[in-house]
């Protein structure tokens, strides 16, 4: 198959599973080994186009144009395949977990939850490929969709709740400002299509692009920089695997792809650099990493207070992002990747315990390392590959990072790295240390714990090795990102 | 020879043909008489906006008559436009009108409907055909008068009090029309559109063409329902049966937008009516106050087909707003927004009239959990619904792109922002139903309904499709909007 249609059976074959899986709708069996498949399916035909992408192959394929001059396409670069490798990656894993998950919880609406967890899927690889501007929106908003009814699975007022506000900030943000961001740069510059260094540069004057900056930045909502961030926590209503996957790697890591690709390829590093807003910018994503961990401390609950740590890790990137220098892209871009292995390892062991044991405060976690060892093993290794020491992966999206602000002479951003890290160590490792060495309550109840299904735990070591090998193989990653800044 | 004639044809087959459905006595043979009349219709549509777009413009002598003296039918590309959309319309609802209206109305009014309902055809598609001011009234009172019929018409009896709002404001507005058309001829001497643009320069700097421009202003306003003049749509529009609401909505005040246009940038002159009597402004306040008012009373609707009233109020302020900037990219705007807002409220009434059909109600509290039992109508609601509040690949995006590009252009960006922030509270009130009809615990006598018989499904998706359609491909009504706005605007196409 051509590099060209490859891509296109990336973004077709996730969209097209949902038939299948309505059709097998009476056959749990058969329907899950449809979502295996196509996660399996899809992996091979990301992995295989990787290649030509590292000697500097860049297949692209137009499908149509809506309206003269703005085409809905697809083109494949560096930044892009990292992403659709993670996301194809981590949904194998998590449809694994997905049936270990679902299955023992009894969950309703299985078809309708695997039929939309493949659609939003397909909404990544879209985002991941698309070739321009305009098509990244159209997948961002379908993305946005799909998920909605797997946020709001549970059917309950909570969960119609969690969806407004869900629904309300994803889709407000998009429509109002990014929205506004796009028109305006297409009728500024003619094009929506993303070239190497930046289509704005030349074109506007530093106050409209500072304008345009600022309504990116927030109005890609999904990369939950403050004020835009409670969606996330309200989207904790949703299954752990939905959490897991959308909200610690798929849905998030858009919002920050998003924002990385405008960055390179809309207003170009060195003009980012030179646009006046990018300096505040650069301290409201520094507040909402420092704001969202002292939140994080203060939650109780497993599910919100990783929710909150991911809001904090998202501005990571964005800083990154903003810092405006190759290191920086590099250290975002590379975040990217090490806290979704990390993040995700985290979301399915509350998932596992939640499955294991219904609870999910974390005061009630007192001792449960001893009932469930590999669980809050996984658990501890991912905590550390958060907080970025070795020899977890998390250590070098912070080595770059740290570089990048050292680079572009943001002393004080290092300050609110090095900050940072201290309040993961704070609201992080807490856990496991209760788990492992807190005194079990006297409770009956707890007598029957033990690990999580199979398949729950499968998943988990997997990622939370995964977190390990990155440390020492973050070659593939690191040549990846090397292609962007050039 | 029957090519020739075809502009004539358009208007005369449906007008001929609508007495007959009076004289079959059986609603059934109506019906099938009046599907075939609209589809015949729909066919002369299509090829006229054919001959349109390869031969340009074309005048049409009645009766061979020479203009200005005799009556001329008159049909650019913007006329071309509208005849396709009332024409599609009119034959996507046909089929689905049998079970609606023979659950709707008692047996003995069918033929009545199936009377106006052609007749209203033949007034709108005659509105648009003819280029002679005099008979531009004749037609809007036909298609006027045979709407407060369709409208009394409606189950419950408040429709004939809605009817008789409507009837005496628009007899209001005709009359103003009239007023307004009666003081041109009298300072022009005469009724053809065009042969008045021609002499009215002479005469322009005159008291009597102001109030002429104003009349005519005000009472095409009245018509289609611009903010404050609406107060009639919402009880027409909630109290109709449901095939009609679906047809008048989609058709009715987009013909009022049209003869606007009209008169504006053919008849006065884009000169005459924007700098001297400044109405851009005026149109561009009361187009933002009325996407704001009407979307925010929307919101706090109980009964769905009254809340999609209000939604059209507000839409129609987006073609109006598009219209007020007096641009290529404005007009074009506003005319790609008339269009598409015509596919997603039918759509969306259609469906209205599916729930109407198995639930006896539209109200928002007998509607629990009704996606359970309706999944395909209520997917087809959420479908137009994401088109109306203008997400990707749905008509309603190519609408709001345009529209928020050509207020950009010309510097508004604080419109942008306003059309923007409009289209969430389109979210709001679409989501409100979505919640309503999934979430909600569905009472005991929900699980008697079924689902909507497919003669009505099927309009519906068709509706649902061509928005989906127009939203990935959008270059066509594109091209035909801009050669439109351009026609009116008499620019030469670029």
């Amino acid at each position: 198959m051509s590099p060209e249609l490859t891509v296109l059976a990336c973004v077709a074959l996730p969209l097209l599973a949902p038939a299948l899986i309505t059709a097998l709708h009476r056959w749990p069996n058969p329907r899950e080994a449809i979502t295996l498949l196509t996660s399996a399916g899809l992996f091979l035909l990301v992995t295989s186009l990787t290649g030509g992408v590292l000697n500097g192959a860049r297949p692209a394929i137009d499908l149509a144009e809506p309206l003269p001059g703005l085409k809905i396409g697809f083109e494949v670069e560096p930044l892009g395949m990292l992403f659709a490798l993670l996301a194809s990656f981590l949904w194998m894993v998590t449809s694994v977990y997905s049936i270990g998950y679902m299955r023992s919880h009894h969950e309703r609406r299985q078809t309708s939850y695997y039929s939309y967890f493949a659609v939003a899927l397909g909404s990544v690889m879209g985002i991941a490929f698309a070739g321009n501007l305009f098509t990244l929106f159209i997948f961002y908003e379908l993305l946005t969709l799909s998920t909605y009814p797997l946020v709001t699975h549970a059917g309950n007022d909570a969960a119609r709740e969690g969806g407004r506000m869900y629904l309300g900030y994803l889709l407000g943000t998009s429509v109002v400002l990014l929205l506004l961001a796009l028109v305006w740069t297409w009728s500024l510059t003619g094009t929506l299509d993303f070239r190497a260094g930046g289509i704005l540069e030349g074109v506007v004057t530093p106050a409209t692009a500072s304008i345009l900056l600022v309504l990116f930045i927030f109005g890609i909502g999904k990369a939950a920089v403050m004020p835009f961030h409670l969606w996330l926590p309200a989207a904790m209503v949703a299954p752990t695997p939905v959490s897991a996957l959308l909200h610690a790697v798929a849905v998030v890591k858009a919002g920050v792809f998003t924002i990385l690709k405008v960055a390179i390829y809309i207003f170009g590093i060195d003009f980012l650099a030179t646009v006046p807003a990018t300096q505040w910018l650069m301290y409201v994503a520094a507040a909402t990493i420092l704001l969202a961990a002292l939140v994080a401390l203060r939650q109780d609950n497993l599910k919100l207070r990783l929710a909150w740590s991911t809001i904090s890790h998202l501005s990571y990137v964005v800083l990154g992002v903003l810092l405006a220098t190759p290191l920086g892209i590099v250290g975002g871009g590379m975040h990217i990747v090490m806290h979704a292995f990390a993040k995700i390892t985290l979301f399915f062991c509350a998932g596992a315990i939640i499955v294991a044991t219904h609870k999910t405060q974390i005061s009630e976690m007192d001792g449960l390392g001893r009932r469930m060892p590999v669980t809050m093993a996984a658990f501890f290794i991912a905590s550390l590959s958060i907080i970025g020491l070795p020899p977890l992966g998390g250590f070098w999206s912070k080595w770059y990072l740290a570089l990048g602000t050292l680079d572009a002479q943001q002393q004080v951003m290092l300050g609110v790295l090095l900050v940072g890290s201290l309040l993961n160590i704070a609201y992080l490792l807490p856990i496991p240390m209760r788990a492992f060495f807190g005194r079990e309550p006297e409770d009956p109840g707890n007598a029957g714990i033990k690990e999580a299904p199979l398949a729950c735990v499968a998943a988990l070591v997997l990622t939370a090795t995964a977190c390990v090998v990155l440390f020492f193989f973050p070659g593939p990653i690191y040549r990846l990102l090397q292609l962007l800044i050039q | 020879m029957l090519l020739a004639n075809l502009p004539a044809l358009q208007v005369a087959i449906p007008l001929v043909s609508a007495p007959l459905c009076l004289l079959l006595r059986n609603p059934r043979h109506a019906w099938v008489w009046s599907t075939i009349v609209s589809w015949l219709v729909l066919a002369m549509a299509i090829l006229l906006v054919q001959r349109v777009s390869v031969d340009g413009t074309i005048s049409y002598a009645i009766g061979a008559w020479a203009t200005p003296w005799g009556i001329e039918y008159r049909i650019d590309m913007a006329g071309a436009l509208m005849i396709l959309v009332i024409a599609t319309i009119g034959a996507v609802v046909m089929p689905y009108a049998w079970r609606s209206i023979q659950h709707e109305l008692h047996k003995k009014n069918a033929g009545l409907f199936y009377t106006c309902y052609l007749l209203c055809l033949t007034g709108l598609l005659g509105v648009v055909v003819t280029g002679d001011a005099f008979n531009l009234f004749v037609f809007l009172e036909i298609s006027s008068l045979s709407s407060y019929v369709l409208i009394s018409l409606g189950s419950s009896r408040r429709a004939l009090t809605a009817a008789y709002q409507y009837l005496v404001m628009g007899t209001i507005g005709a009359t103003f029309i009239l007023i307004g058309i009666g003081l041109l001829y009298m300072m022009t001497g005469t009724l053809n559109m065009l042969d008045i643009s021609q002499r009215l320069p002479e005469v322009a700097d005159t008291r009597t063409i102001r109030v002429a421009f104003a009349f005519v202003t005000v009472g095409v306003s009245i018509k289609l329902a611009l903010f404050p003049l609406h107060i009639w749509l919402p009880n027409a529009y909630t109290f109709a049966p449901s095939a009609v609401t679906a047809f008048i909505a989609a058709t009715a005040t987009k013909v009022g937008v049209y003869v606007l246009l009209r008169f504006f940038f053919t008849v006065f002159g884009i000169h005459f009516s924007f700098n001297s009597m400044h109405v851009g402004e005026i149109l561009m306040l009361l187009a933002v106050a009325a996407i704001l008012v009407a979307s925010l009373v929307a919101i706090f609707q109980n009964n769905v087909k009254r809340m999609l009233a209000y939604s059209s109020v507000a839409q129609i302020g987006y073609i109006i707003l598009g219209i007020s900037l007096a641009t290529s990219d404005g007009v074009s705007a506003g005319m790609i927004h008339l269009f598409n807002h015509a596919l997603i409220k039918c759509a969306l009434f259609l469906a209205l009239g599916c729930i109407f059909l198995r639930l006896g109600s539209v109200e928002l509290k007998d509607m629990h959990g009704l996606a359970r039992q309706m999944p395909w109508t209520m997917a087809a609601f959420v479908a137009g619904g994401l088109s109306l509040i203008g997400l990707p690949l749905t008509a309603g995006f190519i609408s709001k792109w345009y529209l928020v590009s050509a207020v950009l252009t010309d510097g508004y960006w604080p419109l942008a922002v306003l059309i923007l922030v409009s289209s969430l509270l389109a979210l709001i009130y679409i989501w409100r139903v979505v919640e309503v009809a999934y979430f909600n615990v569905p009472g005991a006598a929900m699980h008697k309904v079924k689902e909507a018989p497919a003669s009505m499904l099927i309009p519906v998706w068709l509706l649902i499709g061509a928005n989906l359609y127009v939203g990935i491909n959008a270059s066509l009504i594109a091209a035909i909007a801009r050669q439109g706005a351009n026609a009116l605007l008499g620019q030469a196409a670029p």
